[in-house]
């Protein structure tokens, strides 16, 4: 089968400063796939260039099969649908009227909505459970309330991948685990490829088929989320102490940050007693 | 709350709306148009006139006269540039995501004069010759303000209002400086003009203002859903599939063109653009597949009522409709930027 996204050899800059060098994966069709890595590391470049905001320097980006620039814009962006870090605040617009944005590259000449598109629209809504603000406006909701209103508006594009650039960031723990579970059912229910960009390393170990390691614009590791997350690696990385080992969930591998670098002393006996993640600090990846 | 989406027929939802707004706008048209023409200097009541338009071989012709040659297209003009004075606020309001952008304050009217006065004191013909030069100060005079706000254009409404109004203020400098060195034996007719003058008008004139400025109504209608994924930010309208660089830049540069002829034919008419658009905006909420054919009917029938009272307020002769438009439309900027400040 062919891979839903295939990158090889991506280069990018801005100006002189390379934020993306010789960047390759390739995304399985209906896999969530977590790009992390420390601030400043090329995350949301690497996402824009795969939603064709950006357009690789050099190196090539495949999307289901067919390079991104052989795309007609319209024709895009009904595969992918992508929702930014964070959109313009200050809309106008009621959440039902966002939400039928979804179905703008849909559209005739004129942009009008068929009763189909307001049928699609009320669907993605009941999708991300968000029907009932349909007659709301934007700035009335809450932070969940609001991302919940994009990713309805993402379903309502009817694409095969979506990209969410840090779509959990400044929720509560529940809104965090609501739109993961969101996601989730997206790609379960819908078969949608998902590829979302993280800063919470628990989250994207707990949720992604695959995980990518960005480090100063290169792919640093590419894999099963047990694999890419090694103490060593991310220590590396982030350039701070973490302590990995299982989550009791499913035996996942779960990151913990260790506080006390100024004061406490007893953290250097935490960190050298830790639980090391038995026998793949070595696998390559 | 959930609005119910009742499916009375098969039409959709948004086509209902904009049938039913452009029929209500329509009507308040229609009535301002027939005020226009009925109500002058010469006001002789409502009886001649309908005579007078039913039945137009029984009555007076000097009243005939009146109301088909001189007030028939003075209305149908007033509406044309009242149509495309406000259609030019709504998109400029749009795309530079603020609500006090309006053509006039923009300097776009005054680069237009000043490439007009240009032909007119060159001797060129009004079309294409002070068209076109009228087209190129208006556009150039809206990259000259774009660019001066720039970088923080869009964040900072008060950098690009600031521009807009020093620009303007240059312009009017320059405009002055044209008329006082020229030895125009004109300059009455063209100090009033300034002040945007609908009495100038005639039948052919208006019929090719209307040639001009309708297709570009079309063409607006036909990109408004576009200005409302735009309100979503540059790059969200990109992912879902809008040509961003060239929408943007055909709206502006159709927007500059119309506000060019317009103020070719009858001078700088400040703040359509500011009133009318968001009167609209208040009452039918943000979608621009409505506002676009609500802001032209609407601003067509604003600037016939305005160009009435302009007629009729003063006691002898006449003014500028401008100055109604002005007097009516500086408060409004005024209690739109405090409003927007808070």
């Amino acid at each position: 089968m062919n891979a839903a996204i295939k990158v090889s050899r991506l280069y990018y800059a801005y100006r002189d400063t390379r934020v993306l060098d010789s960047v390759s994966f390739s995304v399985s069709p209906g896999n969530c796939f977590v790009i992390i890595g420390p601030n400043g590391s090329g995350k949301t470049t690497l996402m824009k260039v795969l939603a064709g905001l950006f357009s690789a320097k050099q190196g090539s980006v495949e999307i289901l099969g067919k390079d991104i620039s052989g795309y007609p814009k319209k024709a895009l962006a009904r595969k992918i649908a992508y929702v930014p870090q964070q959109p313009v605040g200050d809309l106008p617009f009621l959440v039902e009227d966002i939400v039928l944005f979804g179905r703008a590259p849909h559209l005739g000449m004129f942009g009008l909505e068929s009763k189909k598109d307001y049928d699609l629209a009320r669907m993605a809504m009941s999708f991300t459970e968000v029907e009932h603000l349909a007659g709301r406006r934007m700035d009335q909701l809450s932070g969940g309330e609001q991302q919940r209103v994009f990713l309805a508006r993402a379903v309502c594009q009817d694409p095969e991948i979506i990209l969410l650039d840090e779509p959990t960031a400044s929720l509560d723990i529940a809104h965090q685990m609501r739109v993961m579970d969101l996601m989730e059912k997206m790609k379960i229910e819908k078969n949608i490829t998902v590829v979302m960009v993280s800063h919470d390393i628990n989250l994207a170990a707990m949720y992604a088929d695959t995980l990518l390691l960005l480090h100063h614009g290169k792919a640093l590791c590419c894999g099963p989320p047990e694999d890419v997350l090694t103490y060593e690696r991310l220590e590396a990385v982030y350039g701070c102490p973490l302590l990995v080992d299982k989550s009791p969930l499913g035996g996942l591998p779960r990151i913990s940050t260790v506080p006390g670098r100024y004061i406490d002393d007893s953290r250097d006996t935490i960190l050298n007693g830790r639980i090391k993640n038995a026998g793949t600090e070595n696998r390559a990846c | 709350m959930i609005r119910q989406r009742r499916v009375v027929t098969d039409m959709p939802d948004i086509l209902k709306r904009i049938f039913a707004v452009s029929a209500i706008l329509s009507f308040v048209l229609f009535v301002s148009a027939i005020l226009g023409m009925s109500m002058g200097s010469s006001n002789r009541g409502w009886g001649p006139f309908f005579s007078a338009v039913l039945d137009p071989g029984h009555t007076d012709p000097t009243l005939s006269v009146i109301i088909w040659q001189i007030r028939f297209p003075r209305v149908i003009l007033a509406a044309l540039v009242g149509a495309t004075l406000s259609l030019a606020g709504l998109v400029f309001q749009a795309l530079l995501r603020n609500p006090l952008a309006e053509p006039y304050i923009l300097g776009i009217s005054g680069g237009a004069a000043i490439g007009a006065i240009i032909g007119i004191l060159a001797g060129l013909s009004r079309f294409p010759g002070v068209g076109l030069l009228a087209f190129a100060g208006g556009m150039g005079t809206l990259f000259l303000v774009l660019s001066i706000a720039s970088g923080n254009a869009i964040s900072k409404r008060e950098t690009l209002l600031l521009s807009g109004v020093m620009v303007n203020a240059f312009c009017s400098a320059v405009i002055m400086l044209l008329i006082s060195i020229s030895m125009n034996t004109k300059l009455h007719s063209i100090m009033f003009w300034l002040m945007g003058d609908l009495a100038s008008a005639d039948t052919g004139q208006a019929f090719y203002l209307a040639l001009m400025v309708i297709p570009c109504f079309v063409l607006i209608f036909a990109l408004s859903h576009k200005m409302n994924i735009l309100l979503m930010g540059s790059e969200m309208a990109r992912s879902l599939g809008v040509n961003v660089s060239v929408v943007t830049m055909l709206l502006l540069c159709v927007s500059s063109f119309m506000v060019s002829v317009t103020v070719c034919q009858c001078g700088l008419i400040a703040f359509v653009g500011l009133v009318i658009p968001h009167l609209l905006r208040l009452a039918l909420g943000p979608d621009h597949r409505v506002l676009v054919p609500a802001s032209i009917l609407g601003g067509g029938a604003y600037l016939i009522i305005c160009d009435l009272l302009a007629r009729i307020v003063p006691q002898q002769g006449e003014m500028p409709a401008g100055v109604i438009t002005a007097m009516i439309g500086a408060p409004v900027f005024i209690f739109l930027l405090k409003r927007s400040r808070t």
